[in-house]
């Protein structure tokens, strides 16, 4: 019998210890399958953040770096500059990236640095167990705002793949959602293109993946993914905003 | 060997490019802007990379990742800056990965002065990050030894796969002297063992100041502490002056230090029997030296430093131990200490002072 769906090399036989329903080791997965099918495996560094997915650490089978909080832009900068034939990508959560990690993500855009650039943005902070990120729905509740956010005290929540689109020097920007099979299928082919970019010398690519946090929010796996229909989405438009 | 007249920053940034180093990232602060602007248009002709960094954090971090590559990196500051970079030298001590971080110190907390200080002894030698650990300080007296020691701190840095800190102040920095310039430095330590180049024909490698595993974390502690005790063995270097038949002793490191020797040489011309101990390696510090001197003639030590308070005058406390009277002298603010104002300083430990 032919093998026609398998798991990917690039992945840990071992699988991972994310919490229930959570998208992140979607997400791996396809950042695995897309690093298997164009064959870079053997020259990738993973830049991994401060979050959640730090732990991927144990999932991922490549080399891999930790960085400190929000920092994984500049430490992918210094890497790529140093050993531009490898293949350099960036994982990171709304909180690393979006806020303690702003001016990082912002000025590596702007440089267009030729790396590959993941964004998970499930709108809360998951590993510190629910704060308000910058990304938290108007109204939706946290830790460190229990009856939900308001726009009158803390802003509304921010669009980092518009305003990194807002930079002359990245030449794919673009939004997908993990919460159904046929927007998974559509990510894949967004981080392709990604890597496709880097590989090919284009420079600087950046994807932003809507995921999810059934514990922090509070709600079943199932329910999570309706959440990201019918909220998230609608706040944060899919689709891509730069294509070169 | 080359000999040169060169600005201490442009001497610092020159002997970085001859001992190997072909990554800088760095944020513009005064008084070591040079350095970055040297290397902006240095490192590319030979080969490395210039990158300016929209912060200091940024740039250690970028420094963090060309680490990881296996190339050899520099940032440089001046003491504000140390603050932000505090974070990353954090990270390369935790993460096991070396690079060289110059500090050219100035005057004062917060913002203080652009004007040289020697505030920064306990950020180099005590603190530079959290988590509790240490890093090799170097301190240069003259343009020249921060060039010897800029070129040695990445021998260091490799050898222990730890940050090093140079840590000179804006007098060293910004002054012109004559300097003998290295060789190009042409074997570099093999890193095979540990770079991330990709996984090829290996396993994977995770480099990361992370350790989940809390029994991992304890043995890299334990490991990290007794190489902290092989730096006190074989590391710590100072320099002695006319110590052996003085009755009262300078410690004083860096600029003050020389400003210390000229007022030595003045007092002696008066006859007062009078030497200097200057640590070279501020970390680890040079506790032999004071341990060598004769404490039977020794009736007193006069710590020296270009702040206020004295920093230093805890470790030469500790060094001495209660062995002979210890008394500091300093200026702060950003005045530079003159020789003038040591021999006076002396004279008021005799009882001669100024009229």
């Amino acid at each position: 019998m032919e093998k026609i769906y398998g798991k990917p090399g690039s992945l840990q036989p071992t699988g991972n210890t994310f919490c229930p329903g959570c998208l992140h080791g979607t997400a791996l997965k396809l950042v695995a399958e897309v690093i298997d099918k164009l064959e870079l495996r053997e020259k990738t560094f993973g830049v991994l953040p401060i979050g959640c997915s730090t732990l991927s650490m144990f999932y991922n089978n490549y080399d891999m770096i930790t960085s400190a909080h929000g920092r994984a832009p500049a430490v992918a900068t210094g890497y790529k500059r140093c050993r531009p034939d490898n293949f350099v990508f960036t994982y990171q959560g709304d909180g690393d990236l979006a806020a303690i990690g702003l001016a990082e993500i912002m000025h590596c855009a702007n440089r267009g640095e030729n790396i590959s650039a993941i964004f998970a943005n499930n709108g809360i902070y998951g590993m510190t167990g629910g704060q308000m990120a910058p990304t938290t729905l108007v109204g939706q509740k946290a830790t460190t705002c229990k009856s939900g956010r308001e726009a009158s005290q803390v802003g509304y929540p921010m669009r980092m793949a518009e305003m990194i689109s807002t930079l002359q020097a990245p030449v794919y920007v673009a939004r997908f959602a993990l919460n159904t099979p046929a927007n998974v299928l559509k990510a894949r082919a967004g981080i392709e293109k990604a890597f496709r970019n880097q590989v090919e010398g284009k420079g600087y690519s950046f994807v932003e993946l809507l995921t999810n946090c059934p514990t922090n929010w509070g709600v079943s796996a199932g329910e999570s993914l309706k959440w990201i229909a019918e909220k998230t989405i609608p706040y944060f438009p899919l689709g891509e905003f730069r294509n070169n | 060997m080359e000999k040169k007249f060169m600005k201490g920053n442009e001497a610092i940034a020159e002997a970085a490019i001859r001992a190997g180093c072909r990554f800088f990232a760095g944020y513009p602060i005064t008084p070591q802007s040079e350095i970055p602007e040297y290397l902006s248009w240095r490192l590319p002709e030979v080969g490395g990379v210039f990158v300016q960094g929209e912060s200091e954090i940024a740039s250690i971090s970028m420094v963090h990742g060309a680490a990881a590559a296996g190339v050899r990196a520099m940032t440089s500051s001046s003491s504000p800056g140390m603050s932000l970079k505090a974070e990353g030298i954090s990270t390369l001590a935790g993460a096991r990965l070396p690079a060289v971080i110059v500090d050219v110190a100035r005057s004062g907390a917060g913002s203080g002065q652009i004007l040289p200080g020697q505030n920064q002894y306990n950020v180099a030698t005590k603190a530079p990050g959290h988590g509790g650990f240490k890093v090799i300080a170097l301190a240069p007296s003259t343009v020249q030894e921060a060039v010897d020691l800029t070129y040695k701190a990445f021998d260091y840095a490799d050898r222990d796969r730890n940050p090093v800190i140079v840590l000179a102040d804006g007098v060293i920095g910004g002054m012109m002297e004559a300097v003998t310039l290295p060789e190009y430095k042409t074997e570099m330590p093999d890193k095979s063992d540990w770079v991330l180049d990709g996984c090829k024909g290996r396993e994977i490698r995770v480099n990361s100041s992370y350790v989940h595993d809390v029994a991992m974390l304890e043995k890299q502690q334990i490991d990290s502490a007794a190489m902290y005790e092989r730096w006190q063995l074989e590391d710590a270097q100072s320099e002695s002056y006319l110590v052996d038949d003085a009755e009262i002793v300078i410690a004083a490191y860096g600029i003050s230090a020389r400003a210390a020797k000229s007022a030595i040489r003045e007092l002696r011309k008066e006859g007062v029997k009078i030497g200097l101990v200057r640590p070279i390696t501020v970390s680890p510090f040079p506790f032999a030296a004071f341990d060598a001197l004769d404490y039977k003639r020794v009736r007193h030590i006069l710590c020296v430093e270009m702040c206020i308070p004295a920093l230093m005058v805890e470790d030469v406390r500790c060094a001495v131990a209660r062995r002979t009277e210890i008394s500091t002298f300093g200026r702060g603010g950003g005045f530079v200490i003159s020789p003038d104002q040591i021999v006076d300083a002396v004279r008021m430990l005799s009882g001669e002072g100024r009229k």
